[in-house]
């Protein structure tokens, strides 16, 4: 896209999803550090009071959503965020807000791909869900970034989404002027305390939205749980079936291998199955975006004419249930990722390297047996049976 | 002051504070005196005046003063309530001041987001022991040395009244609960946290009280310390906190009546009445 004027600045992730929280309204934020989190928060503690936002440096993550949680209920964009552990901390507060029905931004600068159960299932208590966006770049993660406070107002959710240390380091020139996503509901849930004495005070309560005094003739003055859990059941299920699921497809239409892939592991997965191609594989690739809701139908659509159905994580593999569910068995689905790290536990991922990717996508189009037990040694660059299979010319 | 039948002569309605109802009489002549609910006793922001805590408990009183010093204090459409999880959670739907319902032990946290983005309201949380020193003990102490400009009050019964009766880290040496049979013992469960005391020693703190609610002249220095409390935080002032021991006959395996003596010579001995802490400017 040619533009004129100037280049947008420069940025590290973490400042440039910073300031995509800034130009979506984020004037509320609270954190604790832990890498590769911790960025994000020295960002948000120099930039927001120049706005006329706050940052609290929380004590530990518990405060840290629980103020995120009390300036929400103040109408006020807010945002919080971690890293898996960190995460952790948070899930029985999340949980809640989803019932107390309060927007929120959450961060997961996650440390590999392990937190995908604990993002799409939660770790949190009860029948709850919440949206949760998978950016694989700096660009995309400044465009969702600013989404997921729409979608976090619209249907008054936490919204997480999951980025990691190559999103949170990555230096760009990166465009991160607020978005219009369309117009927004009224906060009038909000508290300012002005309904004080009028007969109708607001409540926030993860526990109901009705008073006593609604309660009429029901003689049991506590708060009527079955109706509400009922009642905001139906309307996260709404939530979750209106949002768009969202996902990057490339190749697909004659694909033999289709490899599923999210985050930044997918950008190595693409640029891979670019290779494969141009050595005439038929490979293709969906690459998630939304995680929840999951682009299952794509994602099905995809599989319905390939042979398998391979899925990378940089995990012991979690997505790979939900792609399974996707699929339901219409082409055989296989692992073909494993946990890749860095002594540190967050840095460099030795596997995501666009060579080794090749390699195990091209051993996926081999006989069935147990990818996930790939090693360089077993497959290193023969796989030319696959290739002689696929190889149209 | 006895109940019974008024005479047909007796003016108009008792005077606000009796509490005896009169006995309507049957003769043919209209009644001189209407019966009274218990809503007529009900302060103003407190919605519906029945409620399901048990006979003998000291939270409703603990709650109407706070209500109270809300509207003495003009405060009434300023003022957000922050509630912990517990017997007097009853109150958190039940009030007609804006409340925010957190988590169990998680208030002060919450309480600190609400009044960093609305600096002009009048922001307290309603804790009980078990949620605001079992539960949550490092959010009140980070809140407090914060400085934050919240009020947090601890309504404390040294029990799990929710649960039916169980040991807190308030629960006094010696109280029998229904997982310390025998009595609380230091050796096996260790010694109670006298909770404002500690907090007294932060220096965000400005102001940090202990009350009762046992009998009426704790009721009313209670209420004082709580206005005095909202007081410091209506100045600016730093963070302020009141904690209030209250009544739990069903907890502390006691007759109703004989509850607001047990807090006295029981847990007033160990958690010590008074102003621990006053550093207001102007008092």
């Amino acid at each position: 896209m040619k533009t004129t004027g100037p280049r947008p600045p420069v940025l590290p992730g973490s400042a440039a999803i910073g300031e995509a929280m800034i130009a979506a309204g984020c004037r509320f934020f609270a954190g604790y550090p832990m890498t590769p989190f911790t960025e994000v928060l020295e960002h948000m503690a120099a930039r927001l009071p120049e706005v006329g936002g706050v940052c609290v440096n929380a004590e530990s993550e518990l405060e840290a959503v629980g103020m995120a949680w009390g300036a929400a209920a103040t109408g006020t964009p807010a945002a919080t965020g971690s890293t898996g552990q960190g995460l952790s901390l948070m899930q029985e507060s999340l949980a809640e807000i989803v019932y107390a029905r309060l927007p929120l931004v959450v961060l997961n600068m996650a440390r590999a791909q392990g937190d995908y159960f604990q993002a799409t299932r939660g770790g949190g208590h009860g029948d709850y869900r919440h949206l949760v966006l998978a950016p694989c770049d700096v660009r995309e993660a400044v465009e969702l970034t600013q989404y997921a406070f729409h979608l976090a107002e619209f249907w008054r959710s936490p919204v997480l989404v999951m980025g990691d240390y190559y999103l949170a380091h990555t230096h760009v020139s990166v465009d991160v002027r607020p978005r219009d996503f369309g117009p927004l509901p009224a906060r009038d849930w909000a508290l300012d305390g002005s309904t004080g004495g009028t007969g109708a005070a607001k409540l926030v309560s993860p526990l109901s939205d009705r008073k006593q005094r609604h309660a009429g003739d029901r003689t049991d003055a506590s708060y009527d749980l079955a109706e509400f859990y009922t009642r905001h059941g139906g309307a996260m299920e709404r939530m979750v079936a209106e949002t768009e699921p969202r996902a990057e497809t490339g190749f697909l239409a004659d694909a033999e291998v289709v490899v599923v892939a999210y985050g930044t592991p997918a950008l190595y997965v693409r640029q891979a199955v670019r290779d494969l191609r141009e050595q005439g594989l038929r490979v293709g690739y969906v690459r998630p975006i939304t995680l929840v809701p999951f682009p299952s139908e794509i994602v099905r659509a995809a599989a319905s004419g390939a042979r398998v159905v391979a899925v990378y994580e940089n995990s012991g593999g979690q997505m790979v249930d939900d792609v399974r569910l996707a699929v339901l068995g219409a082409a055989p689905v296989r692992f073909i990722g494993r946990l890749s790290l860095d002594s540190s536990g967050f840095g460099i991922a030795p596997d995501l390297e666009v060579g080794a990717m090749r390699r195990r996508i091209e051993a996926a189009f081999g006989p069935a047996g147990d990818a996930s037990a790939w090693t360089p040694q077993a497959h290193g660059r023969s796989a030319g049976g696959a290739r002689r299979a696929a190889d149209p010319r | 002051m006895s109940a019974g039948i008024p005479p047909a002569s007796a003016p108009g309605p008792q005077p606000a504070g009796r509490r005896e109802l009169p006995i309507l009489t049957t003769t043919a002549a209209a009644p001189t005196c209407g019966a009274r609910l218990v809503h007529d006793f009900t302060p103003d922001l407190i919605d519906v005046g029945a409620h399901h805590l048990c006979p003998g408990c000291g939270e409703p009183i603990a709650m109407r003063s706070m209500v109270e010093q809300v509207q003495e204090l003009d405060q009434v459409a300023k003022a957000i309530a922050v509630f912990g999880i517990g017997c007097y959670t009853a109150y958190s739907n039940n009030l007609d001041i804006e409340v925010l319902q957190a988590l169990h032990g998680r208030a002060p946290s919450l309480a600190t987001g609400v009044k960093r983005c609305r600096p002009d309201t009048l922001v307290f949380t309603v804790q009980g022991d078990g949620d605001m020193v079992n539960e949550g003990l490092q959010e009140v102490l980070h809140t407090a040395a914060r400085g934050e400009s919240v009020t947090c009050f601890m309504l404390n019964n040294g029990v799990f009244g929710e649960t039916g009766g169980h040991m807190t880290a308030t629960t006094v040496l010696g109280q029998r609960t229904k997982n310390t049979l025998g009595g609380r013992d230091a050796a096996e469960h260790g010694y109670p946290i006298r909770l404002a005391d500690l907090i007294a020693q932060l220096d965000g703190a400005a102001y940090v009280a202990r009350g009762a609610v046992d009998d009426i002249v704790n009721i009313t220095r209670t209420a004082r310390m709580i206005k005095n409390a909202f007081r410091t935080q209506l100045r600016g002032e730093g963070f302020s906190f009141v904690e209030i021991l209250t009544m739990c006959p069903t907890g502390w395996f006691v007759d109703t009546a004989a509850a607001p003596e047990y807090l006295a010579t029981t847990h007033a001995a160990t958690h010590t009445l008074g102003v621990l802490k006053d550093r207001r400017t102007s008092a």
